[in-house]
């Protein structure tokens, strides 16, 4: 059994790792405040993984007001879960939020005097700390397969979001959708990461070409079970790619006007749309 | 899995942590072909050719295998210690027994950072030091070797996978036709698409994978490396002897005595044997026999058929119909003639009869030996992947703060260039563009991103004082025992056919 490892990067980042668990780490301030906030992250983090594993089974299940978790990071969760299973009335389970909920949970030992400014990348779910004054610009990459910045999304302290999330079909995890990516920002990483599979689950169209597979003939313990997931998208003529992208950008709106997120950006072979509220920091 | 570069990505270190509590018990039943990974405290059950939650490790044919670790080769005879943290005590390496490959080194590209591994060995009393990366190449491509004559498609035309295109036809060289895929022009010049169906193709090839290409007007056909290619569907099995003029040449007096006319049908130069200069030399007469297609010189002839995958690389079925008739004036009935293809697989036997029209009869022994001597004479017929790529731009900086001296030390033959181990042929001229037979390398050496570039091991060797002299980050180099005990790695024989890459070069002594 390997436990948790961590590496310095070149560049002053920090690398924490633990069975699927792959961190990033930034942080920036006083010397010895952000050494001591790694500290205590490093201290926190070998005991997120074996705290999930305990309640997997209940993790891989549908969320529903009958759900009963005891950690912290599972309940951050189901909580950035239950409003998809419990408003819209959609199949999901706590799992979908777990990058994200594990980013949140480690980013609080960051909020503390003498640390400016502080993110956690864990596999594109991003929790983020910001004092009065900083701001994070995220690049944005429309297009991985011709990856250039597409713009930068500037999250400055006054903002209310703290956490960043991305899902796609070709990603780690499994999507029912379409979309390339779907980036989401949101008041936290959980929620965030939630939102992200969700809408990309919503891009999404009929056409002949795109090929789906019952989830669990890829992975062995998958949450989705027999579901379809999507495994191979053709290029499609634009007309459906419009036609995704609107499925898609329709459920957003509806997450917005609830409040659960606060800006999307979707895409879909090399065409996107962006969602945000008035109070959001612009695209710059 | 697509994305490697940053699963291990700068090779740096990894720091023990203390030991943790297993909060899941291990299942009490688990399906046979399942294993239990026990790296971490998920606990994945993972069917075979599956990976588990983290995409580090999978089943490989019933076997817990870590799929990204960097992999150190070991001469034979060589005991070392298993992996992870074990404690390390270097008593054994001065002879340095262990390479460390690029394979799962990942790289720091697109920076001017120290490569992942420098590492330092001993050979022979002599201090080497290697430095260990992985290229992310978009200037690359393979160069595709197939044993066949049969015909797969005009020079220049497009060959085709998953319906974009990847490449094309280039020389037919002796016994072989070659094909270029890959390469900058599909990976980056084309579509979207057409860049990552290239980037699978070529991830595949290099894998040594089958691959299924299509020819524009041409042939459809199965590649692998090292395996006999398989064009339209049918198993190559025969690399020709020759072309049919050369089979003439080096049968001609085993044929001699038994039969009065040999055609050895070849698409390219079909050879007649009486008029050939080897039936001169033998003083056999003409046998009046009128062969289709252009003269070239006596007893040789370009295009006795259109191309195909009949006789000889050409389109018959049957092999009269390049004969246009008989010089009544020179024929005589119970003349004994032989058709033969390049490899031997067809062959017929005729006599002339009355009216000098050719008659099929049963092969006498004596000339059915000498077919199958030609048979015996091919050699299997094969697919063989040469890759080729340019080291440039950062790679290099990631060897020394001046890239250059890396160039130069490489064309004095003062730096080895290896790819997973394996001897890479590095063409003169400017750069440091190598070639490099892939069934040389390691398993799975190659990886992609999604740029999309291929991603492959590269491994310059030189000794030490080499190093330091052009400018090499020698402030960051380690020894083989601490990549041995703190990196993730895998441990693999050493293929015995390479040559040791620290064996010093020509003038490195």
């Amino acid at each position: 059994m390997n436990g948790p490892v961590r590496a310095p990067l070149p560049d002053g980042r920090w690398h924490f790792q633990h069975g699927p668990i792959d961190l990033v780490i930034g942080a920036e301030g006083d010397a010895s405040a952000v050494a001591a906030a790694l500290e205590d992250c490093w201290a926190a983090f070998g005991a997120v993984l074996p705290a999930l594993v305990a309640e997997l089974p209940q993790l891989r299940s549908p969320c529903t007001p009958a759900l009963r978790l005891r950690g912290p990071v599972a309940q951050t969760m189901a909580r950035a879960c239950a409003p998809f299973a419990e408003e819209f009335g959609l199949f999901i389970t706590p799992m979908a939020a777990v990058a994200g909920a594990v980013a949140d949970h480690l980013i609080r030992c960051f909020r503390r005097p003498g640390v400016a400014r502080a993110y956690i990348n864990n596999g594109g779910d991003i929790a983020l700390a910001l004092t009065d004054g900083q701001a994070f610009d995220i690049g944005v990459v429309a297009d991985i397969d011709a990856p250039r910045l597409d713009g930068a999304l500037r999250i400055a302290a006054r903002d209310p979001v703290r956490g960043v999330a991305t899902s796609g079909w070709r990603g780690r995890s499994f999507s029912f959708g379409i979309a390339d990516a779907v980036t989401v920002l949101a008041a936290d990483a959980a929620a965030a990461d939630a939102a992200a599979t969700i809408v990309a689950n919503h891009v999404n169209v009929d056409a002949p070409g795109i090929e789906r597979a019952p989830a669990d003939r890829l992975r062995d313990d998958t949450d989705l079970g027999s579901r379809l997931v999507t495994v191979r998208v053709p290029t499609l003529a634009p007309e459906l790619v419009h036609a995704a992208l609107e499925r898609g950008a329709a459920f957003a709106r509806r997450c917005l006007e609830r409040g659960l997120i606060h800006a999307a950006l979707l895409t879909l072979q090399g065409r996107s749309r962006m969602l945000d509220t008035q109070d959001m920091a612009a695209l710059t | 899995m697509t994305e490697r570069v940053g699963s291990n990505a700068v090779g740096e270190r990894f720091e023990a942590a203390e030991p943790v509590v297993v909060a899941a018990k291990p299942p009490e039943k688990m399906a046979a072909n399942k294993v239990l990974c026990d790296a971490c405290p998920v606990l994945c059950q993972i069917s075979e050719g599956r990976l588990g939650a983290c995409d580090r490790w999978g089943n490989v044919g019933g076997k817990l295998t870590r799929m990204d670790p960097v992999v150190l080769m070991k001469r034979p005879g060589v005991e070392v210690i298993a992996s992870g943290h074990a404690q390390w005590n270097g008593e054994w390496l001065n002879d340095a027994p262990v390479f460390v490959s690029g394979v799962g080194s990942g790289t720091t590209y697109p920076d001017y950072k120290p490569a992942p591994f420098i590492v330092a060995s001993r050979h022979r009393g002599v201090d080497m030091v290697t430095v260990v990366t992985e290229g992310i190449f978009s200037y690359c491509s393979f160069k595709v070797k197939i044993d066949t004559d049969r015909y797969l498609g005009a020079e220049q035309s497009t060959v085709r996978y998953e319906g974009e295109a990847v490449g094309h036809v280039t020389t037919i060289e002796y016994g072989s036709q070659f094909l270029s895929l890959g390469g900058v022009h599909h990976l980056t010049g084309g579509s979207k698409r057409e860049g990552r169906v290239t980037c699978d193709l070529m991830q595949k090839l290099g894998n040594r994978e089958a691959v299924e290409l299509e020819i524009e007007g041409g042939a459809r056909l199965v590649v692998q490396a090292g395996r006999a290619p398989i064009v339209d569907g049918v198993p190559e099995s025969r690399m020709r002897v020759g072309c049919g003029s050369a089979t003439i040449g080096i049968f001609a007096k085993q044929w001699f005595g038994h039969v009065d006319e040999v055609v050895v049908v070849d698409d390219h130069i079909t050879g007649v044997l009486t008029e050939h200069q080897a039936g001169k030399c033998l003083d056999m007469p003409a046998s009046g026999i009128r062969i289709r297609g252009r003269k070239s010189t006596p007893g040789r002839y370009f295009q006795v058929a259109n191309p195909g995958t009949g006789w000889g690389g050409t389109d018959i079925t049957d092999p009269l119909s390049i004969v246009e008739g008989w010089d009544p004036q020179v024929a005589r009935p119970g003349l004994r003639l032989l058709m033969v293809s390049t490899t031997g697989e067809h062959a017929e036997y005729f006599v002339l009869d009355e009216k000098l029209q050719p008659q099929r009869a049963p092969m006498p022994e004596a000339v059915r030996k000498v077919v199958d001597r030609i048979g015996e004479n091919c050699e299997p017929a094969l697919t063989t992947v040469l890759f080729v790529a340019g080291a440039g731009g950062s790679l290099r900086a990631g060897v020394t703060e001046n890239p250059v001296r890396l160039t130069r030390s490489i064309k004095e033959l003062l730096t080895r260039v290896t790819c997973g181990g394996a001897p890479a042929y590095v063409w003169p001229g400017g750069g440091i563009t190598v070639m490099v037979d892939v069934t040389r390398m390691p398993e799975r050496s190659f990886g992609t991103v999604p740029t999309p570039a291929i991603v492959a091991p590269i491994e310059f060797t030189m000794r030490r004082d080499v190093y330091a002299a052009l400018g090499g980050h020698v402030d960051r180099i380690q020894s083989v025992e601490q990549v041995l005990a703190q990196a993730n790695h895998r441990l693999i024989d050493w293929l015995p056919d390479n040559p040791w890459p620290l064996a010093p070069l020509e003038n490195g002594e």
